[in-house]
């Protein structure tokens, strides 16, 4: 089903990966790569450090074992923003969007990091800043056009229901042109219309753009259909990870799902 | 009716001065949730840093730049040394911080400059302009006139900077979600920093006005507290909310004053603010402008 897309070599490495909160081991000893232009998704039950790992990517969380690679370059406790203009953007398990704002402003700020102007020349409204602005909501535009979210471009997005919420985040990351994109359970709470709508825009994403996709998903379905690879995570640690035909079949994964005790 | 209109423009230009004040207490509260009690000591050290510099015989413009510079360093050092630290802290520890800084600030104001009351002369009088008195017979003070003009110009730069411009957005953003602002790029610390050194430069302008009308004096700090009412009324992270709130203090304490003033013995100007928003608490707590709180169950 994605088989157009030639998937490259690794952009992203992790060795080793431990994080702990407390007594905690949220993650503990990961080791896995992601390959330029392949979906990746992350499964595994609740509380098994899929959100944690995603964090420990965009550097909400540094690990406090293990190095991190991104395109080549080791990674030393990087934060958020940095990683944002190393090309990775997000969305969140719980939507976090800045709800007092409109649609298009939420989007627009995807395109902060694209943005030059200087302070002072934005106060006067000043040559460049406008250029800029203009330059971005074209931009912006064409994120909405693609996401067919334009009837409610100007919408509070706390007015919005939780599905097209949910796109809105998606468009505020695609609006960043990243390269690796970082999606938390993006269909979750959806009714199937609207996670067919959300596969088929993370499929053309990855298709047209070329974009890096790591994907956490609870709808087996739907981790089946979409991704290249697959990672199995169960209390932190790492059970599976290969194609979605090898991991259905792989006994560890196969009792993490039902329950064996361990 | 003359007499009312002129009561009324009084109470309207002052408005203006108050709704600059308020401002600096908006940037702030939008950007980090904090209410910013020493709003008031930076608008009295702006202007007695203005004043000494002037007496150690700066010129006008040259302690101007020289105060401007200090407070943009100021609110910056603010913002590097006591909230910073205190990221993710309680709101209420956050507000207990700046209680503490503007004793500091007072403190070092006074230590630095000497605490007499002295004047400041902006070259502007206090006086009727004459032609509009001439057409309509209304005095308009020209101090008031021209103070509540530049007030206005500043408060519409910074409306527009905060509604339309990326800055504008990355600032509410992180007053919505850090998380999420950091992803999308935005450096927290750099939008904190912009934000107190321009909470400075408007409590320089702040000091400057009001000093200048009322005297360079530790009393400037309570003309901050006319902002609270102004920020109850206008709601707390409302720029458009401030101007208003301004507006409809300064012209309602005036007219309660001169109407109803005479009935009660005077100096309603004093708590008439207070009461009007203690009134609209209660049926508009959110503020005119404030999002709106919606609770569901
Ligand atoms: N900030 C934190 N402080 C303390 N513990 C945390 C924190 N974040 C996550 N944890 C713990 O780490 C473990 C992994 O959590 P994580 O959110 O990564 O799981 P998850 O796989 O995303 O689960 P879910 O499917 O419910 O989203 C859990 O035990 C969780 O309680
Ligand atoms: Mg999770």
């Amino acid at each position: 089903m994605t088989a157009v897309r030639a998937i490259g070599d690794p952009v992203l490495r992790l060795d080793g990966v431990s994080l702990a909160f407390g007594g905690v081991k949220a993650l503990n000893d990961i080791s896995l790569d992601v390959r330029e232009h392949e979906i990746r998704a992350i499964i595994g039950p609740n509380g098994a450090g899929k959100s944690s790992l995603l964090n420990v990517i965009n550097g909400v969380y540094h690990p406090q074992q293990g190095t991190i690679t991104f395109r080549g370059k080791p990674r030393h406790n990087m934060d958020t923003h940095e990683t944002a203009a190393l090309g990775i953007a997000r969305t969140f398990q719980n939507i976090a969007l800045f709800r007092g704002m409109s649609v298009l402003d939420n989007i627009m700020t995807g395109r902060n990091l694209k943005m030059k102007a200087s302070v002072l020349e934005q106060a006067i409204w000043f040559g460049r800043a406008r250029r800029e602005e203009l330059a971005n909501r074209a931009k912006v535009e064409e994120v909405i056009d693609f996401l067919e979210i334009q009837h409610i471009r100007k919408t509070p997005v706390g007015r919005l229901p939780y599905g097209l919420q949910k796109r809105v985040e998606l468009a505020r990351a695609l609006a960043a042109e990243p390269s690796l994109l970082l999606l938390d359970e993006p269909m979750a709470g959806m009714n199937v219309e609207e996670k067919q709508d959300m596969c088929r825009f993370v499929l053309d994403v990855n298709e047209q753009f070329g974009t890096t996709v790591v994907l956490i998903e609870h709808d087996m379905g739907v981790v089946m259909d979409i991704s290249d690879r697959v990672v199995v995570l169960d209390y932190g640690r790492k059970i599976g990870d290969g194609t979605p035909d090898e991991v259905r079949s792989s006994k560890a994964v196969i009792d993490a799902y039902l329950g064996v005790p361990h | 009716m003359q007499f009312f209109f002129e009561v009324l423009i009084g109470g309207l230009l002052s408005g203006v001065m108050y709704s600059l004040v308020a401002l600096g207490f908006v940037l702030i509260y939008k950007a980090s949730g904090v209410f910013n009690f020493a709003q008031g000591s930076l608008v009295f050290f702006a202007a007695l840093t203005f004043v000494g510099l002037m007496e150690h015989g700066l010129t006008f413009g040259a302690a101007l730049a020289v105060t401007l510079l200090v407070m943009i360093l100021l609110g910056l050092l603010i913002e590097k040394f006591v909230l910073r630290p205190l990221v993710n802290q309680p709101q209420i520890s956050l507000f207990m911080a700046t209680i503490g800084l503007s004793f500091l600030i007072e403190g070092l104001a006074q230590l630095l400059w000497g605490a007499n009351v002295r004047g400041l002369d902006i070259g502007i009088q206090d006086e009727p302009i004459g032609w509009i008195a001439d057409a309509t017979g209304v005095n308009v003070s020209k101090f008031d006139l021209s103070a509540a003009g530049i007030a206005a110009v500043l408060v519409t730069l910074l409306a527009l900077l905060f509604s339309r411009t990326r800055i504008g957005r990355a600032l509410r953003a992180v007053a919505d979600d850090h998380q999420a602002a950091l992803a999308v790029g935005i450096p927290l610390q750099q939008i904190w920093g912009i934000v107190w050194a321009v909470a400075g430069f408007v409590a320089l302008v702040a000091g400057l006005l009001w000093g200048a009308r009322n005297g360079v004096q530790f009393a400037l700090t309570f003309v901050a507290l006319k902002a609270l009412p102004v920020l109850i009324l206008g709601g707390f992270d409302s720029v458009p909310g401030a101007i208003v709130g301004g507006l409809i203090i300064g012209a309602t304490e005036k007219l309660a004053e001169v109407y109803f003033g005479p009935y009660v013995g005077g100096g309603i100007e004093g708590w008439f603010p207070y009461v009007l928003a203690l009134a609209f608490l209660l049926v508009r707590p959110e503020g005119l402008f404030g999002e709106k709180i919606i609770r569901r169950i």
